[in-house]
């Protein structure tokens, strides 16, 4: 692997919640440009990585760098100002707000137009108002939500939520891409096309980094697996090197949690 | 400032401070099991006064007070049902608003009915001239009473939520009410029984204190934020904490009053509440981590 | 464009409802609009805080006696027997010094209210961002404690400080001049004046908050309504935004208690009045939170009413009943369910009819 080629290296990252040791000295490097997948039983120690990458837990020990930045420490806006977004299992919508003002919000961390110009509408307000329209609207039809743009997002179905979550995330042009179970709550067809367009998120140049308890989309799009169990990491290869470990498996067939 | 002096202010700082404990128990009880600051709690303590008043008139003193509370609890209970109940899936926010919204409701219906008066119960023992000496100073005997109601109040609560079943299905609710509702936990009729049991205690407090520092319709505004800095100051959800805060506070101000004038005693309790919430929401003898659960 | 027509509207209901009084003979209803309308403006404040942002503030009174007192204060020195100290010095290179005859012949030398306006706009504005600092990291229960505690403190200030008049307040506050011609008072003969200066006040307000709402930030302060998390993750500096806001309400309310204390010629202490915070709570609730049209057609309506004196007895007692049932049965506002959903369709159709090709395009060039 070559070192210029990694978008993120993940150094020895521990976390204790008092005298569980949730994260043990976990490390990984992932490549720009690819899709790597962390799985694991529940309670392995998948969220947390996820919150203390994006800065929403500080990790107790070890440090996260996003190309060659560290990152840990930082607040989860800071984070995300580097251009790594995040989206969650449980999704984290604003529901009062349409759909095409939550994706403009995602463009937030592009923009630069502060309170004064948006009172007074300055022309560096409507020059970015502009911009950030021309570049959600493609998001928008990409992912068959073009037409719902004026809707309220708490009155969507579930998988459109999604949808804008991800478009949301799209929006501030990131150049990683933390996905916290993306596949929760859809159905069969649903994950198909969400698996294509993980690919094409990545054909696009970005990074993704996949928390993930669908096995067939993670063995189907994953350049790389990480596979993590009570806090540490256990195996670390490509799908079919993961298919084959044997602790891997004796983890997944003898655990409940396949 | 001579140690009789000293003594007098301490004994006035444990008064007011005992007011302020039985407010902040009944945010307590309340918080424990709904999560809800109830912001109407300062005019339980006002109704108990008022009705006490009232009643005392047609009959003797015990069952003037033992009336007043029922009736005060009854009221309690009724807010639950009417308002409350019907807001559960409501936002912090709007808890917030309605609760302020019953205080004001209270608030101009005792206007309605007492008028703008100030009235005070008769003292338990003796009158308002009549005084013990203790160490030198001189107290009135309705401090003492004032003392060992709340020390009654506070044992009883502690005895209850520790050893009945009842005191003990609240507290379950508080922690966890789905678990508590899947036990078998009546949590609706928990969350009644503890907004009538804060309004009792509430109105309780109410008569004690009413002959020392009278009772007024509008007096209830002030004795909820002062309650619930007490309530902060102890940890919410703590109500036996609640009671030294409740001392603590009243001791403050007592002693601000000799060197700050008057006006400005109120001022002290606002900005002790101000720097308690941002260096330690937790409150003086709450941990961090409890605190952190809680959902604000 | 499509977003200011409601602005539009709302200058010609302002004219017509002049006109009206006029016509009617009622022009002495004007002084209640033009208080109303001081009154509004701090609820419009409020809504940018509570509705917008979601941020409760039980402190608003607090922000608009901080406004009121200052200029109260501060105009109603008398500089002519203090002509060799510095500041005096300073006022009247400055020609900030404004001379005046008494009702017994005396002349008087008082700060221009220019002065005092920027100091209360200033000395609103610090107390919000230090106060907003620390406290903005509270949420719920805690926070509107909090900002309730802030009010008390100012209350409990004006109520005993001496300088401010204790309980009876500061009167004999002069009229200000906002440039020759056009003053700022209570006097009859300018209270259709007074009616407009006071509503193009608000207009203005309303004007950039609406721009501000559609702006890059105001959607990241909408998003901090439905909890911080989403704002968060899309690079929203939340602890910033939620100061930045509180401090604008703050500056809305003072601007108002200024204006208001020059119009009445005097402020009290029933203004600084926990009371008075929700009463204003009161209206951005009922005018349904995040709804600045809301806050303002319920403001005028409610302030009227309360100051012609309609509930009698009942006055606060009917902000207690609309707080209880507005959060109860209309959580989202009474605007806005039943009527700003008909305005909005009733504009959409006029506007589509007008520009059928360019509906496209309405988005991309508002």
């Amino acid at each position: 692997m070559n070192n210029s080629n990694i978008i993120m290296r993940i150094e020895n990252l521990d976390k204790y919640f008092g005298g569980l040791h949730a994260v043990n000295s976990v490390a990984f490097d992932v490549e720009k440009g690819s899709i790597k997948s962390v799985i694991g039983p529940n309670g392995a120690g998948k969220t947390t990585m996820f919150n203390m990458i994006a800065g929403y837990e500080t990790p107790s020990n070890g440090h996260v760098f996003f190309n060659d930045i560290l990152i840990t420490g930082k607040k989860p806006w800071q984070v995300a100002e580097h251009g790594v977004l995040r989206t969650f299992q449980n999704l984290k919508l604003s529901n009062h707000m349409s759909v095409l003002d939550n994706v403009l919000l995602g463009w937030h961390s592009l923009g630069s137009a502060g309170f004064l110009d948006g009172m007074f509408s300055s022309p560096l307000s409507r020059r970015e108002e502009k911009k950030a329209k021309e570049a959600v609207f493609p998001i928008l039809e990409w992912l068959n939500i073009l037409d719902l743009k004026d809707s309220e997002v708490g009155n969507l179905s579930f998988g459109n939520q999604r949808a804008v979550e991800l478009a949301r995330a799209l929006a501030s042009n990131p150049s990683m891409l933390l996905l916290d179970e993306p596949a929760a709550g859809l159905n069969m067809h649903e994950t198909t096309d969400l698996a294509k367009r993980i690919e094409k998120i990545r054909d696009q140049g970005r990074t993704v980094l996949l928390v993930e308890h669908d096995m067939s989309l993670v063995m189907d799009i994953s350049d790389e697996i990480v596979v993590l169990n009570f806090g540490q990491k256990i195996a670390e290869g490509k799908p079919s090197e993961i298919q084959k470990n044997e602790e891997v498996v004796r983890i997944y067939l003898g655990g409940d949690d396949a | 400032m001579s140690p009789e002096q000293i003594l007098q202010y301490i004994f006035a700082g444990i008064t007011v401070g005992s007011i302020y404990a039985f407010v902040a128990i009944g945010y307590n009880i309340i918080y424990n099991t709904t999560g809800i600051i109830n912001f109407a709690q300062g005019e339980f303590v006002m109704l108990g006064g008022m009705i006490s008043f009232t009643l005392s008139k047609f009959m003797p003193l015990l069952p003037a007070i033992i009336l007043a509370v029922l009736i005060t609890a009854a009221i309690g209970g009724l807010i639950e049902i009417v308002f409350i109940r019907r807001m559960r899936k409501s936002s912090v926010l709007g808890m917030v608003v309605v609760t302020i919204g019953i205080s004001i409701l209270l608030r101009e219906a005792a206007l309605y009915i007492w008028d703008e008066q100030i009235r005070a119960l008769s003292f338990f023992t003796g009158t308002e001239i009549s005084s013990v000496n203790i160490l030198g100073a001189r107290i009135s005997p309705q401090v003492l009473w004032v003392l060992g109601v709340t020390s009654i109040i506070v044992g009883g609560l502690y005895l209850f939520f520790k050893f009945t079943l009842t005191g003990q299905a609240m507290r379950a609710c508080s922690e966890n009410s789905r678990a508590a509702k899947l036990c078998g936990i009546k949590t609706d009729s928990m969350v009644n029984l503890s907004f009538m049991l804060s309004a009792g205690i509430g109105a309780l407090g109410g008569c004690v204190v009413s002959p020392l520092t009278q009772t007024h319709y509008a007096m209830g505004t002030d004795l909820a934020i002062k309650g619930f800095i007490v309530a902060i100051l102890g940890g919410l959800g703590n109500p036996i904490a609640a009671v030294a805060a409740g001392l603590i506070l009243g001791l403050l101000e007592s002693f601000s009053i000799s060197i700050l004038p008057m006006a400005y005693k109120d001022v002290i309790s606002v900005i002790i509440l101000l720097i308690i919430l941002v260096v330690k929401p937790s409150g003086l003898f709450g941990s961090k981590q409890a605190s952190s659960l809680k959902d604000f | 464009m499509k977003r200011y027509y409601p602005v539009i509207i709302l200058f010609i209901t302002i004219v017509v409802i002049q006109i009206l009084t006029f016509v009617t003979g009622k022009g002495y209803m004007l002084t209640q609009l033009t208080m109303s309308a001081y009154y509004v403006l701090v609820a419009v404040g409020l809504c940018m805080v509570m509705g917008y942002a979601g941020q409760i503030s039980l402190g608003q009174a607090g922000f608009f006696a901080i406004g009121g007192y200052t200029t109260a204060f501060l105009t109603t020195i008398d500089f002519s027997d203090k002509a060799g100290t510095a500041i005096y010095k300073l006022l009247d290179t400055l020609g900030l010094l404004i001379t005046k005859e008494t009702l017994y012949g005396d002349t008087i030398m008082h700060m221009s209210p220019w002065v005092s306006l920027f100091l209360a706009v200033i000395l609103a504005g610090i107390t919000a961002y230090l106060l907003g600092i620390p406290v903005l990291k509270l949420k719920g229960h805690y926070l509107a404690m909090a900002t309730m505690g802030f009010g008390i403190i100012i209350y409990r200030l004006v109520l005993g400080t001496k300088i401010f008049g204790e309980a009876d307040g500061i009167s004999n506050v002069p009229s200000f001049t906002i440039f020759p011609g056009l003053e700022l008072s209570g006097d009859f003969s300018t209270r259709i004046s007074n009616y407009y200066i006071a509503w193009l006040l608000v207009i203005a307000a309303i004007l950039l908050m609406v721009n501000l709402i559609n702006s890059r930030v105001g959607r990241a302060l909408r998003s901090l309504h439905g909890g911080e998390d989403a704002s968060d993750a899309m690079g929203v500096d939340t602890a910033r935004y939620k100061v930045i806001v509180f401090v604008i309400g703050a500056v809305f309310a003072a601007l108002a208690g200024f204006f208001m204390t020059h119009y009445n010629g005097g402020i009290g202490p029933s203004e600084a009045g926990v009371g008075k915070s929700v009463r204003y709570v009161a209206i951005v609730a009922v005018g349904g939170m995040a709804n600045i049209w809301g806050s303002l057609v319920m403001g005028l309506i409610l302030n009227f009413l309360s100051l012609r004196g309609v509930f009698g007895h009942f006055d606060d007692a009917v902000f207690g009943v609309i707080l209880v049932v507005m959060m109860m049965f209309m959580p989202e506002g009474f605007i806005r369910i039943a009527v700003y959903r008909d305005i909005k369709s009733f504009f959409h159709k006029i506007l589509n009819r007008r520009k059928v090709e360019k509906i496209k395009l309405e988005h991309s060039h508002e």
